[in-house]
């Protein structure tokens, strides 16, 4: 009966499986990257960004994103506790809106906090009307921002930066997510690219 | 010379707060305004070192706490954290602090930033001690300093 021989791989071969998932972690931080920046045209992931939310306005109603059919909305999530980025996207999107003349009347401006703890109707309100009046501030309960985020893929967490309950900071995605006016996903734009670009994007995607 | 030395010894001093025996200078500060509920601000300073210094921590009246902090964008994530053992100063590259970046926090705001007005600010640094300078709030989304 012949010995099987012993089937240790080839020393080159030993590491392929950590060469192979290495490999993947590119592919999809590339394709990420595709994702997150590439042109503000639709994507076709289209169907699987944004949906139907229910939250309340900086008067403390409810509204859901049938509030806003008709309109194309421009999405942005962030939290006012936040003084240094968030005024900066917020001001560049009301510069924008500014720049684009006509077409800014189809538009819903929405910044939707990932604090909620924090931002009350009061607050998201005040803070929303010192950059436009055109852009409403949304919250809700913990859950209902929860499902808003997932829906349209946003990532945040709450950072401690001291012992009081209070003394913590939001990691949140920096994205403007543009949804036309029957809901769907219309496009993404970069956050960080001043109001000339995100202008120039709006009108690309809002026709 | 003596003239044109003057002259900028006095611009220096209009919008600067210069630490002589230090070597520390700090331009340019300028903050954000806020609206009546919030708690929070940003003050934005340019600081020139003459040697080596570290910004270890600052103060003001107009808040209960004043962190030195960093805005940072990964992998479109934005994060916002207090800067760990202080900020290192070296002398030829000054610090630019601007939104999305370096900014002094100001936490647990006492008032509204009001546009237009001055804010007492102390720096404090490893070396060069008490810097004392005003911010000067402009709009509630400005970008840059306004303009004097
Ligand atoms: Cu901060």
């Amino acid at each position: 009966m012949p010995e099987t021989k012993p089937t240790r791989p080839a020393p080159t071969w030993r590491f392929a499986p950590i060469i192979l998932a290495g490999f993947a972690v590119i592919l999809l931080v590339a394709a990420g990257a595709i994702w997150f920046f590439g042109a503000p045209a639709p994507l076709q992931q289209a169907a699987a960004i944004g949906g139907p939310f229910s939250l309340t306005d900086g008067a403390g109603k409810p509204v859901t994103d049938k509030t806003y059919r008709g309109k194309y909305m421009l999405v942005y999530f962030g939290y006012t506790f936040c003084p240094d980025v968030c005024p900066t996207t917020l001001n560049d999107v009301a510069q924008a809106i500014d720049k684009i003349g006509p077409v800014a009347d189809k538009l819903q401006p929405l910044f939707i906090t990932i604090d909620p703890a924090r931002d009350t109707p009061d607050v998201i309100r005040q803070y929303a009307a010192a950059f436009s009046p055109k852009l409403q501030g949304l919250t809700g309960t913990a859950a209902q921002i929860a499902d808003v985020a997932k829906e349209y893929r946003v990532y945040y967490a709450s950072h401690k930066t001291g012992p009081g309950p209070g003394d913590y900071t939001m990691d949140h995605s920096s994205i403007l997510y543009v949804m036309d006016p029957s809901g769907h996903f219309a496009g993404v734009i970069r956050a960080d690219e001043g109001p000339d670009a995100i202008a120039a994007d709006l009108k690309k995607i809002v026709s | 010379m003596r003239l044109m030395l003057s002259a900028l010894v006095l611009a220096a001093l209009s919008t600067a707060a210069l630490a002589q025996s230090t070597g520390v200078a700090v331009t340019q500060a300028w903050s954000r305004a806020s609206t009546p509920a919030a708690k929070t601000g940003a003050i934005y300073v340019t600081v020139t070192a003459g040697g080596p210094d570290r910004l270890t921590g600052a103060s003001t009246p107009v808040a209960e706490t004043a962190e030195v902090h960093q805005s940072k964008m990964t992998n479109g994530v934005m994060e916002m954290r207090p800067v760990e053992g202080g900020l290192a100063v070296t002398p030829g590259t000054p610090i630019h602090m601007a939104p999305g970046g370096y900014h002094i926090m100001l936490l647990g705001l006492k008032q509204p930033l009001q546009q237009g007005s001055h804010v007492p600010l102390t720096l404090n640094f490893e070396h060069a001690g008490a810097v004392n300078v005003e911010a000067v709030v402009a709009g509630p989304g400005a970008s840059e300093p306004p303009r004097p």
